[in-house]
């Protein structure tokens, strides 16, 4: 353990040497600051054109927008995780520097779980925190503040740890590039299905919902996201729920205990994989 | 002591390519053991299977006593690979004092500080690896590979980027290893440099040891010459014993010999008779 330790304060303080952190930051707060600047101007124009007694504006605008933060955070958290570990196996020991470091008595597997809690770690703290900024910019600019704050969150940090536990398993087998457009192509799946089960589900077609909850299992980081989009506006119900449920951030998913099970035994499942491939790959 | 390496009947096979076939060898305490051969003849492989790099198809390998692989070998080893990189943001003196938590030193600043001495690197604790020359990085890894003082150094190439004044340095270095009781397995193409400091010597070619002995049993005799009036004369066959024979046969003859050289063949001589022999070539 205090050899994981080791490795993940190394990947830590490569990531602030080679200014990773403070690229990110900076892209960040920029992105939140055009948050801000929207979220305003969207309040502001639901303000002044109300859509009708039938539709809540400020739960439909909220929503919508916080929706659309979601995403945006799982985008930026899942380039986060990428990029702090596409490399991490077959990258590094094609550059020569996985090496020297496995031939020390700590061992792959305290090689391979130091790398992830580094960059489990900074992705769910990174997701947790832009998230945080969101929800806040949209309760300070139009006074709404979602039915469940804070398991849209938590699914989001779950997500960007799955992601991220998939990049590293995928390092093992894979070259960084190859690693990094697998990993983005995964990505972009697992949201397009889930943007299936979405039309599915308001338009009742069995079979996208099913491709949407295979997808669900296969890649639960989708599920996560889809169930914390969900949660924002699971009180919201009449004309305002359906309208938030057809939109492409109405979460065509509910979460609920089984998921946070499932996802806690996918991640063991890929470690276990990445443990024993690892264990197997010549050097 | 224990044996601080052995291997029998070592295999290593990549599909149908033999790397190793069958490779028997040993490094006792405080021994020096220089490998050579061409490139793809299978060293390097050897070198990674006692590191726990690459696993063996058959047969058995051990450093110090426990299956190499295992956390009890490389406890027991410093390694220097061929193709190697550390990191470019990390410092000399960190570099040192992260392998010092993987390997479990507690050597502190000065372990650090003597390493970085004894290979010439003294004033660049503070360095970063970026910002050194290859032969630098080499010496660097060197002091890398002594961190915890190991029983066993496996050095792959250490001195392929170095100039005269640095083989001479590493060269020092690895006799006073020696001194110290550390056996040395030294993988070279440097000829002159092997023969200089190993104490036995393993010729590998195609993945089996053709040769092997010290560089004076692998060193022949390759006759006398005389030098006399009329220029030079050649005895091929001859031996050392022999000389003051030779010389009293031409003296009686009417020659005036003014000297006398004694030729053996260099370890580069038989290196290339046993290479070119095991291609089945003409030497």
């Amino acid at each position: 353990m205090r050899g994981a330790g080791t490795v993940a304060l190394y990947a830590l303080q490569e990531s602030t040497r080679r200014r990773v952190f403070v690229v990110v930051l900076i892209l960040t707060a920029s992105f939140l600051a055009l948050y801000a600047v929207g979220t305003e101007a969207a309040f502001d124009v639901a303000e002044d054109t109300p859509s009708g007694p039938a539709l809540d504006d400020k739960v439909l605008t909220g929503s919508t927008l916080l929706g659309l933060a979601m995403f945006t955070t799982l985008f930026l958290g899942c380039v986060l995780a990428v990029f702090l570990t596409l490399g991490a196996v077959r990258g590094d020991a094609e550059r020569g520097l996985l090496q020297p470091l496995v031939v020390r008595p700590v061992g792959r597997s305290a090689l391979l779980f130091g790398r992830f809690l580094a960059a489990a770690v900074v992705c769910a703290a990174y997701v947790a925190a832009v998230y945080g900024s969101a929800l806040v910019i949209t309760a300070v600019a139009g006074g709404w503040w979602p039915d469940h704050p804070v398991t849209p969150g938590l699914g989001l940090m779950a997500g960007v740890v799955v992601l991220a536990a998939l990049s590293l398993l995928g390092s093992v087998f894979l070259s960084a590039t190859a690693n990094g457009i697998t990993l983005f192509m995964v990505f972009g799946a697992g949201l397009a299905a889930g943007l299936l089960g979405q039309i599915g589900d308001a338009l009742s077609v069995k079979s996208l919902e099913t491709v949407a909850e295979v997808s669900s299992w296969v890649l639960p980081f989708e599920a996560l996201y889809q169930a914390g989009l969900d949660d924002l506006t699971s009180g919201v119900s009449g004309a305002t729920g359906v309208v938030v449920q057809l939109g492409p951030f109405g979460g065509a998913q509910q979460g609920g205990p089984l998921l946070w099970v499932w996802t806690a035994v996918y991640l063991a499942f890929v470690g276990l994989a990445a443990r024993a491939a690892f264990a197997r790959r010549d050097l | 002591m224990t044996t601080a390496f052995s291997c029998r009947e070592l295999e290593k096979r990549y599909g149908t390519t033999v790397a190793l076939g069958g490779v028997d060898l040993s490094v006792e305490p405080g021994e020096l053991v220089g490998l050579l051969g061409p490139n793809g003849a299978g060293k390097s492989t050897l070198v990674k299977i006692a590191c726990g790099l690459v696993r063996a198809s058959a047969g058995s390998a051990q450093v110090a006593g426990a299956p190499a692989g295992s956390a009890d070998a490389r406890s027991a080893i410093g390694y220097l690979a061929e193709l190697f990189r550390f990191p470019g943001w990390l410092r000399a003196d960190e570099l040192l004092g992260l392998h010092q938590r993987l390997s479990g030193s507690t050597g502190g600043p000065a372990e650090r500080e003597e390493l970085l001495s004894l290979v010439g690197l003294g004033g660049d604790a503070g360095t970063r690896v970026e910002a050194m020359s290859k032969g630098m990085q080499q010496r660097l890894g060197i002091a890398q590979a002594l961190v915890g003082a190991p029983q066993l150094l496996m050095l792959d190439e250490p001195t392929s980027a170095l100039d005269p004044v640095g083989r001479r340095v590493v060269r020092d270095l690895l006799l006073a290893l020696k001194g110290r009781g550390v056996s040395v397995l030294l993988n070279s193409h440097l000829l002159s440099e092997v023969e200089r400091v190993c104490d036995r010597v393993a010729i590998l070619v195609d993945g089996r040891i053709v040769a092997r002995g010290s560089p004076d049993e692998l060193s022949r005799p390759r006759g006398v010459e005389v030098e006399v009036d009329g220029g030079v004369r050649s005895f091929p066959d001859a031996e050392r014993d022999e000389v003051p024979e030779i010389v009293a046969r031409l003296v009686t003859g009417g020659e005036r010999v003014y000297g006398v050289r004694v030729l053996s063949s260099t370890l580069e001589d038989t290196y290339l008779e046993v290479v070119a022999g095991a291609d089945g070539q003409p030497s």
